[in-house]
């Protein structure tokens, strides 16, 4: 099923008498399940495009190269930087704009910018009873009524299906620059990701290699500021070592896109936690490969098994973005939690029809 | 404004429901005569005023607990209430309800640098939040103009936003996680230290929700190295139009500034007579401040002046100092006194597109010559939140109902340019009869469905956010 109006949408939705497997580019294949594909492919386009408000709109099957390449042309970017998961999950396919924002995407800028949620600005969905719903709006501030677009960014589709979003976008940089220590422990590296954080010179990216034993901090923005600031963590960091500076933004993507696992065999899971209990848990994790990002707060391993048992209790949660590993693929949450995201799933889509199992 | 009836029941019950209280919190934390239920009867909305049943002023998480798992039994309606600042009636009781007031949970929990967040009890006050970590070169980011005396709580329910949000945000970009208790009393934990949700993004839809989904008693907030320096630049124009094409061509270059902040002509004028800020007396007046060391200061501005002087502006002044920075916000940030000054006032919060802004601001000037009541407008230019300030009489008969009207209709002009009724304040009850305006049934039901599961008796400041007629059989239930 292809539906090419929100009017149609809902009525498929309306009349369905099974569940629905609501696709978008199909890159992302997270979570586990059946149903009938229901494609957003045939409602795509950029609706609204405001550079000077910093304002965008499209529809949820928009494909987002589209997207990147009409803010390139206004010198705007996602800020966000979502991940793109083709080459880790094995996928082919064009990302959409709709899955991106079901599965709250961002990448490794997020630690200083925020998440896909934090840039959404609306929603319109059409709900499990077939009923168009619309929330918040176009504009940067707005706390009329609840926001459930921050509930819907990150639902995997399974409170609604998502058929236009507004977001927030911003100014692409003059230019970004890397620096890089070398030789760090994992303990070692995720203090001095928390000194670069918690200095005043606006890291955007703080990762960590134990493989290539390489940790890697970001700056952006006008030239003669980012010269500055380099040399200023330069010297915060020195206690660290010796930072290089490289100007090499691939770097950067291929933290976001976890290359370094795409290739290896084994189950891939996604770690948020407090940043300065990461190496603790990668300690326990037993993993065979670990990325960190996030200054120690987003943590890859590539690993076997159930490694929420390895873990034991931590504050944060353990997602399997990759594998078959016999464990939900999402955090199991605490009884009561678990009964409200219940409730709110059975309000929305009282027939269980869309993406029955994903996340619990 | 409509509030529901008082239920009779829980009125001919005080005696018990209290006596029930009483049982589970300290002698002082408890008040329930008239003289001492007075002190809460409104917020920062004073017309609208009703002494609640009775006040508790808990002091614990579990003593917040036992007096809604209480409250749960005998089905009494709740006020959550942070510290009253709401212009919106977030927190004005009915005389059927209990406050739940937060004042005395201040504590800070946890401060941890190295991941830079704090864990505080959420009766502190958003200034000495920062005030916590400041010195060791810290900050909260959200700074909403009532922060000297408004508490996370009230951040929290109402996602409030600030001069500073262009950059950083407002609270629920800024809130880790948070310790509530639903109506029925369970405590439960959402979020924490680490950055997303593994689920449901409940955080998400908890901040922004009034106070209707239950009562945050502790919130983990992210904090942030402070920058090495900020200073502001004004300028003035003899359009608003320009003023407007100087935002935009500002955004559209690529700088990022930290607030940018307008004012019109009556506004100005109002400042000038009681600040004497020396502001320059035109139709539109802008500040915009920008962070970072003092080289990138030096460079920010020298791009933000240039965009200015292709403007033509009819004054152009960078502060060389903190004197002249104190100088150059002393007039915005004295804006609403300078109004209050001239008459009683009524303070609007809707959003708009900032293309927009030229034609709201025209179309508010008519209006305000059609109701015969002046207007002066102070807003957050980058993000399109405006403030119109409406002046009347409250001491003359109908000059409320008339400044009311005339408000509503700005508020609808906003939702008809594709913005908002509210956009940092909060709907309250002030303009909950609004909301059908901005959405449709099912929109509302939607929103409706959320309160539903967290609050299924509707105990939870029941009469606010949404039109009465639209909560009317969920209350009723």
């Amino acid at each position: 099923m292809t539906p090419k109006s929100e009017e149609e949408l809902a009525r498929i939705v309306a009349e369905a008498d099974r569940p629905l497997r609501i696709v978008g580019g199909g890159t992302r294949p997270v979570g586990r399940s059946t149903g009938a594909a229901l494609s957003l492919a045939g409602m795509s386009g950029v609706t609204l495009y405001e550079p000077g408000a910093l304002t965008l709109v499209a529809k949820a099957g928009t494909p987002l190269a589209e997207i990147t390449t009409l803010l390139a042309a206004e010198n705007q970017r996602l800020a966000f930087e979502p991940m793109d998961h083709r080459k880790l999950l094995g996928t082919t396919g064009e990302p959409t704009i709709g899955g991106m924002v079901a599965s709250n995407v961002s990448g490794p800028r997020r630690i200083a910018v925020g998440a896909c949620r934090d840039f959404m600005l609306g929603v319109r969905f059409v709900d499990g009873s077939g009923n168009i719903v619309k929330n918040g709006s176009r504009v940067m501030k707005n706390v009329t009524g609840y926001d459930l677009v921050k509930l819907l960014c990150g639902s995997y589709g399974t409170l609604g299906v998502l058929t236009e979003v507004s977001l927030k976008v911003l100014p692409d940089v003059e230019t970004q620059v890397t620096l890089v220590l070398q030789g760090l422990d994992d303990a070692r590296a995720v203090a001095a990701m928390a000194a670069a954080m918690s200095s005043p010179f606006e890291v955007t990216g703080a990762a960590h290699d134990p493989a290539l034993s390489r940790t890697m901090l970001r700056l952006e923005g006008f030239a003669d500021s980012v010269a500055y600031r380099a040399q200023a963590l330069t010297d915060l960091l020195e206690p660290f070592g010796a930072a290089q500076a490289i100007d090499d933004p691939a770097i950067w993507a291929t933290i976001r896109d976890v290359t370094a696992f795409a290739d290896q065999p084994g189950d891939v899971w996604r770690l948020s936690v407090k940043p300065s209990d990461a190496p603790e848990l990668v300690a326990k994790a037993q993993a065979r490969g670990v990325i960190y990002d996030w200054a120690g707060g987003l943590v890859w391993l590539l690993s076997e098994g159930d490694l929420r048992a390895r873990l034991g209790d931590f504050t944060g949660h353990a997602t399997l973005i990759r594998g078959n590993a016999a464990v939900p693929v999402f955090q199991p949450e605490p009884a009561p939690i678990a009964a409200i995201a219940a409730g709110l799933r059975a309000k929305f889509d009282p027939r269980g029809l869309f993406n029955p199992g994903m996340m619990g | 404004m409509q509030m529901p009836a008082p239920n009779a029941s829980v009125l001919s019950r005080k005696d018990l429901i209290v006596a029930r209280l009483a049982a589970v919190l300290p002698a002082d934390a408890l008040l329930s005569d008239l003289a001492e239920t007075r002190a809460y009867e409104c917020d920062a909305l004073t017309a609208y005023r009703c002494p609640p049943l009775a006040v508790v002023l808990p002091g614990t998480t579990a003593e917040v607990a036992a007096v809604l798992k209480i409250c749960h039994e005998l089905r009494v309606p709740v006020v959550p209430r942070g510290s009253g600042t709401s212009l919106a009636g977030g927190a004005l009781p009915t005389a059927d309800c209990v406050i739940i007031g937060v004042a005395r949970m201040t504590q800070v929990i946890e401060t941890n640098y190295d991941d830079r967040y704090i864990r505080v009890q959420t009766g502190r006050t958003n200034l000495s939040v920062t005030g916590a970590v400041e010195a060791d070169g810290f900050f909260y980011a959200p700074d909403p103009s009532s922060q000297l005396a408004c508490a996370i709580a009230g951040n929290i329910a109402m996602n409030s936003g600030g001069a500073h949000c262009l950059k950083y945000g407002v609270t629920t970009n800024n809130l880790l996680g948070v310790t509530m208790v639903t109506m029925d009393g369970t405590v439960i934990e959402i979020g924490g230290p680490h950055l997303d949700a593994g689920n449901l993004d409940l955080l998400g839809v908890i901040c922004g929700s009034e106070g209707q989904l239950g009562v945050v008693t502790e919130a983990t907030l992210r904090i942030l190295p402070k920058p090495e320096g900020a200073r502001p630049v004004l300028m003035g124009y003899d359009s608003s139009e320009v003023a407007g094409q100087v935002v935009t061509d500002i955004i559209k270059a690529g700088i990022l500034p930290v607030a940018i902040e307008f004012m019109d002509r009556p506004c100005i004028e109002a400042c000038e007579a009681f600040a004497k800020a020396g502001y320059p007396i035109c139709e539109a007046l802008l500040i915009v401040e920008v962070e970072g060391s003092p080289a990138e200061i030096d460079a920010q501005l020298a791009l933000i002046t240039a965009i200015a002087r292709s403007h033509n502006p009819v004054e152009l002044r960078e502060a060389k100092d903190a004197e002249e920075a104190g100088r150059i916000w002393l007039g915005r940030k004295s804006a609403f006194g300078a109004m209050g000054q001239i008459n009683d006032y009524m303070c609007l919060d809707g959003t708009i597109p900032v293309s927009a802004l030229p034609y709201v601001l025209r179309r508010i000037g008519e209006m305000s010559q059609e109701y015969g009541l002046a207007v002066g407008n102070v807003f957050h230019a980058g993000d399109g939140n405006m403030h119109p300030l409406i002046l009347f009489d409250a001491n003359k008969p109908g000059d409320l109902e008339l400044c009311e009207a005339f408000g509503a209709d700005i508020l609808k002009l906003c939702v008809e340019v594709g913005g908002c009724l509210t956009g940092e304040h909060g709907v309250g009850i002030e303009k909950r009869d609004l909301m059908h305006v901005q959405f449709a049934a099912a929109d509302l039901e939607a929103q409706m469905a959320v309160k539903d599961v967290f609050d299924p008796l509707w105990l939870l400041n029941p009469a606010k956010v949404f039109p009465l007629d639209s909560s009317a059989p969920r209350r009723a239930a």
